[in-house]
Parts: C-alpha cells; structure tokens; sequence
C-alpha cells in the first residue's frame, strides 16, 4: 500500500510538468497582451510606455526564458506578481478571495449530499412511485434551469418584493457594529441564496447517481440473502445496501476536491461575490498570465491529489481492491 | 443645450405644484427640488461599481473605477467648474507669461496631507518628476512632457516654463498631486500608497475589502470645508441586474441607469419615491470608421453615401431609445467649440445611390449589390464583445447598407483580440467604436497625420495636410475665440471627408435617492458639487 503511494506520488510531478507546460503555452496563444489592454486605445499612453510595460512584465523574451523564469520562481513555491496595475503577489490575491469560495462550495456539497443521498434512496426504493416521479422532474428542472436565471428570480423575490433576505455582498453595511449573534445572522442571511443556487445544480446528478447506485445494490445477491434470513426491510436497506451503494461516492467527493477553490463566474458575479471564479475570469480578460497559470496550477495540484486521495479512500474502504493491490504485489 | 431639466424651487407648502409641473418632458422626475433646508452633517452615500478598483494611485491608474474614488482622495492644481471653466483647486490662482511659455500658480496656503503633513511647492515639483520618470508606468507622462523646466521660488509658488504655447498646457495640471514625503525615492509601483492613499482631497481613504467594497471617510480639515456627506462607499457589484435590484430595495444611493432601465423599468410610483433622475449629454460619442487604406473607401463620394445611408435617428430611437444626440463630428453638441453648421448628412438613401453611381458603382448582375469592375460593394464592420449598444448599431446600419445594394458582414471579436488582431495592424474595413473626450478641443492624438502608427490612435489612417496644420495652430493658442476658428475649420473638413459617420452622443442616466440634497445639474454633470451634498438629519439613514 505505502509503495503503491508513493509510486503515485511520484508520478505527479511529471504530470504536472506536463499540465504547466501545455497551460503556458496556450495562455499565449491568444491573442492580446496585458500591455495591449492597459494601454491601448487611450489617448494618453505612448508607445513608448507600452515597450517599457512589455520590458517590465519580461514579455518581450522568447517564450521558452519566459516559461523557465516562471517555473523556477514557483518551485521556491512563488507565483510571482499579478500583472495587474496593483502588482500584488499572485499568492495575496489568492488567499484574500479562497476562504469565502472554500466556505461556499463546503456548504453546497454538503447540502448536495445531506439532500440527493436520501432523495435517491428514496427515489431507488420506492421505484416509479409518484415520489419518484416528482422528484426526478423537481430535479432535472433545476439541473436544466440557468442558474443566473433563478438567482435574479430569487432576488427579486426575497430580496424585493418580500425583503427578507438579502440581495448580493457577503455582510451588511453595519456588520463591524452588529451584536456577535447578529454578525452570524447576518452572514447566514447573505448566504441562503447562493448556496441555495449553487447546490441546486448538483442535486440533479448527485441523486440520481445515488439512485442507480442504491438500484445496482438491491438487485444483488447478497441482498437477496440477508432479505431470506427474514431481516427486517430496514435493516436490509439502510445497514446492506447503503454502505455499498455509498461507496462510488467516495469517488466523486475526491474529484470535487478541486472544485472546492474553483468558483463559477457567473454565480459570483451575480451575487457580487468576490470568490476565485470571478478573479480567474478577469485574469483572463485582462490576459494577467502570472495569476492564471498560479490559479490553474493551483487546480491541477488539487485534482491530482483529489484524485489520489478518492484512490487510497476506496482502496481503505472496499477490500475487494485493497486485496487486488497486494495481490498484484506479490505476483 | 436642450433644456433636458425642468427646474422647480418649491417649498413644502407648495408642493403640490410638482403633480402639474414638469411637462415639457414626461420622462425626466424633478429634480433640482430645493426646499429651504440648511445642509447638515452625516449620513453615508453607498454606490455601486462593476469592477474593482486597480490602484488607489492616480498616476498608475487608468480604470473608470479607481479614478472615480481617486477623484474624491486626491487634488489637481486646478480643474474644471460646474460650467467646464477652469478654476484653481489647490492653486488659488496663477498667471499665463505674455508669450503663453510660463505658467505660475499661487497655490493655496495651509493646506494639509491625510497624514497631517503640509502641501507645498516642493510636492508639485515632486509630482512633474515622478510623472515624467521612465521608470514610473504611466498614461500621464505625455503633457508633462512638453514641460521644459520647473521652478519654485518659494512654498506656495510653482512655476512651469514650456518652449512651444501649449494650450492644453494649463488643464493638464489637473492632474492630480501625490504627497512627496511619502513617495519620494521609492519605487512606485511598490509603493503600499497603491492601496492605502493619503491625499490632500476631500474624502479619506479608510479601507478597501478587496472585490468587495471601498469605504472613505470626510476630512474635517479639507481646504474648502469638511463635506456634508460623512461616508462614501463603493460596493463592487459586477453584474448590473443586480446592482439594479439593490438600487429598487433602496441599498444603493446612486447608479447610472441603461436607457432601457431609464424609460421602462424606473417608471413606478415605487421608485419615484426613492429617486430623482437625471439625463444630460456625456462626453463620448459612437462613431463608424472607415479604413482609409482600403482602396474602397478612399473614394469620399463612397464614404459620404454610407454616412447618407444610415438613418442616425433611428439608431438613437432603436439603440437609445432617444437618450441621445446626433454625432456631426468629434464634439459634444453643447460645448463652446462645437460648430453646428457643418453638413449634417441627414438619412437620404436616395443620395446615398447617386454618389455612388458617381463613383461608378451599379448594379449590373442586378443581384441587389452594386458593383463595379466585377467586384461587389461588400466589407465588414468589425466591433467588439461585451457592447451591446454597439452591436446592436452594427446591426441597423447593417440593414440599411443593404437598402442601397451595400453588402456588410458584422463581426463581434472578444477586446483582446480585436485590439491585437484587427485595430493594431489595420486589418479591418470598418469598425464601430467610441470616444470619450472632455472640454479640451485638442484631438492632435486622433486625426494628426503623425499618429497613424501602428498602435496609435488614428488607425483609420486620416491623413489631411490641412487637419494637421489646424490641429497644431489649435494646441498653440490659449484665446478661445482664436481656437474656435481653428477647430470650427477642422470641423467642416472632418464633415466633408467624413472619414467616420459620427453616429450618436449618448446621455448619463443617473439616478440618485431622494435624501440627498443640493444636486444642482450644470453642464458638468451632477456629480461636480459632491461636496455639497447633504441629507436634512430626519432623513439620515446610516447613524454610523
């Protein structure tokens, strides 16, 4: 097991090699530079000025000394300075807007799950039941509806016509002067849509791959068994079947590991939310290269481990693949 | 200027006058209501910025929503009135040398620094240096440039000398004033000033969330008194639904509305209690311009027949819904060098085909395009992502093109791309965009035959001997008068040539709550008198 990890922990660093490489590259191949966009099309700004910006940012070196500088700056674990005209360190612009994406996203899965496992056993059990109807088009309506759409609904709903929650922003105006439980309140009141919005997406797949998974199980055999032994149908679904059909989530918890600092731009945007999406976007609008490749490097790493970890989870989870590893081992 | 207000000075007790009053123009509310109340202290005036600000230092920023916050925090030597003259902020005065080469500004004694230190002399002189230092990144540098030498004689005088007259010379020192003791040999661009400024203005900066909101504080020491108006804060909010939802819940005390937003969403009781609305002209116009290196439109005949193809008031009334002017040429309409008499090329499609039968144009294949030796009257209009206006002009001129037998793609190209692939080597036919200008008459920058370079701003490629001359004469004299006769020549020509179609001037919509007084509309806007603001205590909102 330990061999098997560190083997895969080895293997990342080529791989990530390759993924920084291939994002440097098309980075620059769109077209416009950040010089462009500062300078162009203003009455003021010299030529003069667009040279020495293109000097200053080292955009006028081959692309391969530009690539070399960037990669041997981030293995001191050094992002470099955004392009933008505020030059902060690209780490600083990080960190100021990942604690309010990680919160968000952390409670939208978790909505997800405390939602779409119940739906979907539910939904499994009782097979083309009324409520599994109505739940499979409630679901696939929201997974269909454009969640810019619902959002500005939503607003306008409870935020205008009723004025009871909050429009956009993560904290009132006077929140430095509020009580402690009004602080909370407040933050929890500014948080009800978005992730109400956010979550609403997810339920759609994550309840019906809950479904099928919970459907897979109850045909098995072993439930067939433990049904003759004249175990109670509660005992059989909730002790037998869920454990195994809660096990592929193991997988799909690993692969939103990433996502967890990945923002959606127009959710953000919307919500005048200043999270990792709307940041990356903007990097890329204004073509900002340090803070894109430090976010999308930044991601890959997540991924890769996300990945890793849903590995290792499974294999310490289901013996069946525990004991293929030491298998293949001993072979 | 059109009167687009309808002014009313009411007392409470006549009040009723507003229900009958007002109707020379339905759309516009009633502003300017000014009821006998002394202006009092406090309350917080919350607005609204789709991005966030870049820097806090003007010299490095060039974003609309940095300058607007620098321009509460920071001052200019002088700046313009609420009639776009040009009056002294920090310089009480200053006098212009006979031969137009020496300015000398008196400045304003006892002025003082957010942190308390005094403003002298010595920080202008500070000022010229760091704009026109290689190392400092700015847009600015180009008219300090023409500065040839700086004196100070003593504390409160600055003096500029300049070799050539340079008539935008003067305005240029609006430019606004960084505090030399805490810049002075140091790295701008890694100055912590960038987000923590300290000014001599009128608001103080006291913390900016990032991507969230930027909160100023009045100064009870400015110059011209502490403003009424306690706090200003601006909240990013980068989508512009939602900035418009919060400004219906009342959160919001200002916001520049869409035409749409200003004639059809805005019209309810509901709203009319919350705010006054505003329309004035703006200072940019949108413009259809042709590349004069094609050797299609090299031929004036073609270029005055488009610009008597387009119908400019229908794209006033379709894009704008008639928040709007007609363009005739780079100036605003109600500005002292605005010259009304030039040709105004009114939609005349039926002139539009003899000009180009003129210019040998026919439809012989009789397909609906005309054409001459084989080829067809056919080019793109290329305009960029992310402006609907635009594209929605594109559009209807498109359609009318196509009236008259002119074949016309529309391409819409993310700004990045346009910029570097289409604008920058000229590989365009024809383009829709914008200029924003101010009072200065000085269009050197965009029609002087020296700036067709590549990435300089008159990329159509508009080269007239005489233009040139007239541009440079017009930049040389500080006389109005004597400017206008330049630039009223300069006008008829651009009319004649039509190397644009100038399309239309557009109007700032703002709407502003009803609790703030003293919002008086002047040729500069409404925002010139900030300072002045106040909201009577029974109607102040935030305590705090």
């Amino acid at each position: 097991m330990l061999s098997y990890i560190a083997k895969r922990l080895l293997l990342l660093f080529p791989l990530l090699l390759g993924i920084t490489l291939i994002s440097f590259v098309v980075i620059h191949l769109a077209p416009g530079e950040p010089t462009d966009l500062q300078t162009q099309l203003n009455p003021q700004a010299s030529s003069e000025l667009q040279d020495r910006l293109r000097a200053e940012y080292g955009l006028d070196q081959p692309l391969y000394v530009q690539y070399g500088k960037w990669l041997s700056r981030l293995v001191r674990l050094d992002f470099g300075e955004s392009f933008a005209t505020d030059r902060r360190p690209v780490l600083d612009k990080v960190l100021e807007r990942l604690p309010v994406t990680i919160l968000l996203n952390l409670l939208s899965i978790i909505l997800i799950l405390a939602v779409s496992v119940p739906l979907g056993i539910i939904s499994a059990v009782q097979r083309n039941s009324g409520f599994d109807r109505i739940t499979t088009i409630l679901v696939f309506t929201g997974f269909a509806m454009p969640s810019f759409w619902l959002a500005l609904l939503l607003m306008d709903w409870f935020g205008v016509r009723l004025g009871i929650l909050p429009i956009s922003g993560l904290k009132s105006l006077g929140y430095e002067y509020l009580s402690w439980g009004g602080q909370l309140l407040d933050r929890i009141n500014h948080l009800i849509l978005p992730v109400f919005v956010s979550a609403i997406g997810g339920l759609a797949g994550f309840s019906r791959y809950m479904r099928s998974n919970m459907l897979e199980v109850i045909r098995q055999d072993y439930i067939l068994t433990a049904r003759a032994k004249g175990l109670s149908e509660r005992t059989v679904i909730y002790k037998h079947a869920l454990r195994n059909a809660l096990l592929p989530v193991i997988t799909i918890l690993g692969l939103s590991v990433p996502g967890l600092i990945g923002g959606s731009v127009i959710f953000e945007t919307i919500f005048a939310i200043p999270g990792m999406g709307k940041l990356f976007y903007d990097g890329v609008m204004m073509r900002d290269y340090p803070l894109i490749m430090g976010i999308l490097v930044m991601g890959a790493v997540l991924t890769l481990f996300g990945n890793l970890l849903a590995d290792i989870c499974y294999a310490l989870a289901d013996p069946r693949i525990r004991h293929s590893h030491q298998g293949g081992r001993s072979s | 200027m059109k009167q687009t207000f309808c002014y009313k000075f009411l007392y409470f007790t006549v009040i009723v006058l507003l229900l009958g009053g007002c109707n020379n123009s339905n759309e516009t509310s009633h502003p300017g209501v000014v009821e006998a109340l002394t202006p009092e202290f406090g309350d917080t005036f919350i607005e609204a910025s789709i991005g966030d600000a870049s820097t806090l230092l003007p010299v490095l920023a060039s974003d609309s929503a940095s300058s607007s916050i620098n321009g509460l925090i920071y001052n200019g030597l002088v700046r313009y009135d609420k009639n776009l003259q040009i009056e002294g902020e920090l310089a009480e005065s200053w006098d212009i040398s006979a031969d137009n080469l020496t300015i000398t500004f008196h400045l304003r004694k006892g002025v003082t620094w957010h942190d308390g230190a005094p403003f002298t002399s010595a920080d202008v002189k500070f000022n010229y240096q760091l704009y026109i230092d290689p190392k400092t990144p700015t847009a600015y540098a180009e008219s300090f440039k023409q500065v040839t030498g700086v004196e100070t004689p003593d504390p409160y005088t600055f003096v500029a000398h300049y070799d050539k007259s340079y008539a935008p010379a003067l305005m240029s020192w609006a430019t606004a004033i960084h505090p030399r003791h805490l810049l002075e040999g140091k790295e701008i661009t890694k100055s912590s000033l960038a987000r923590k400024p300290v000014g001599t203005g009128p608001y103080r900066f006291v913390e900016w969330v990032g991507g969230e909101k930027i909160v100023l504080e009045s100064n009870p020491d400015y110059f011209e008194g502490q403003p009424y108006i306690k706090r200003v804060v601006y909240r990013i909010i980068p989508d512009v639904s939602t900035q418009f939802l919060e400004l219906q819940t009342g959160s919001l005390d200002f916001m520049g509305l869409s035409p749409l937003q200003f004639d059809r969403q805005t019209d309810t009781p509901a709203f009319r209690r919350l705010y006054n609305k505003y329309r004035y002209l703006t200072f940019s116009y949108t413009y259809l311009g042709y590349n004069l290196r094609r050797p299609l439109f090299q031929d004036k005949r073609v270029r005055q027949a488009l610009s008597y193809a387009i119908n400019k008031q229908e794209l006033i009334d379709g894009v704008l819904l008639g928040y709007g002017s007609v363009a005739t040429g780079p100036y605003k309409p109600d500005t002292w060098v605005y010259n009304g008499a030039v040709p105004k090329y009114s939609y005349n499609p039926d002139k539009a085909r003899e000009l180009l039968a003129a210019a040998g144009w026919e439809d012989t294949d009789n397909n609906g395009i005309l054409d001459k030796d084989g080829k067809e009257l056919a080019f793109t209009i290329v305009t960029n992502q992310g402006n609907d206006l635009r594209s929605k002009t594109g559009e209807i001129i498109q359609r009318r093109f196509k009236r008259i037998g002119v074949a016309v793609n529309l391409r819409i190209i993310e700004w990045a791309t346009f910029l570097k692939e289409f604008i920058n080597p000229g590989n365009f036919d024809a383009t829709i965009l914008g200029w924003s200008g101010g009072p200065e008459p000085d269009q050197y920058n965009i029609w002087h035959s020296s700036k067709t370079g590549p990435r300089e701003l008159n990329f159509i490629g508009f080269k007239n001997s005489e233009v040139d001359r007239l541009l440079e004469e017009g930049r040389r004299v500080f006389d109005l008068q004597q400017r206008k006769v330049y630039y009223d020549r300069f006008q008829e020509i651009l009319a004649e040539e039509q190397p644009y179609t100038f399309l239309y001037v557009g109007e700032a919509l703002p709407a502003v709550s009803k609790r703030f007084r003293g919002v008086k509309p002047a040729p500069a806007g409404i925002r010139y008198n900030f300072n002045q603001w106040f909201v009577p205590k029974a109607e102040q909102k935030y305590a705090r």
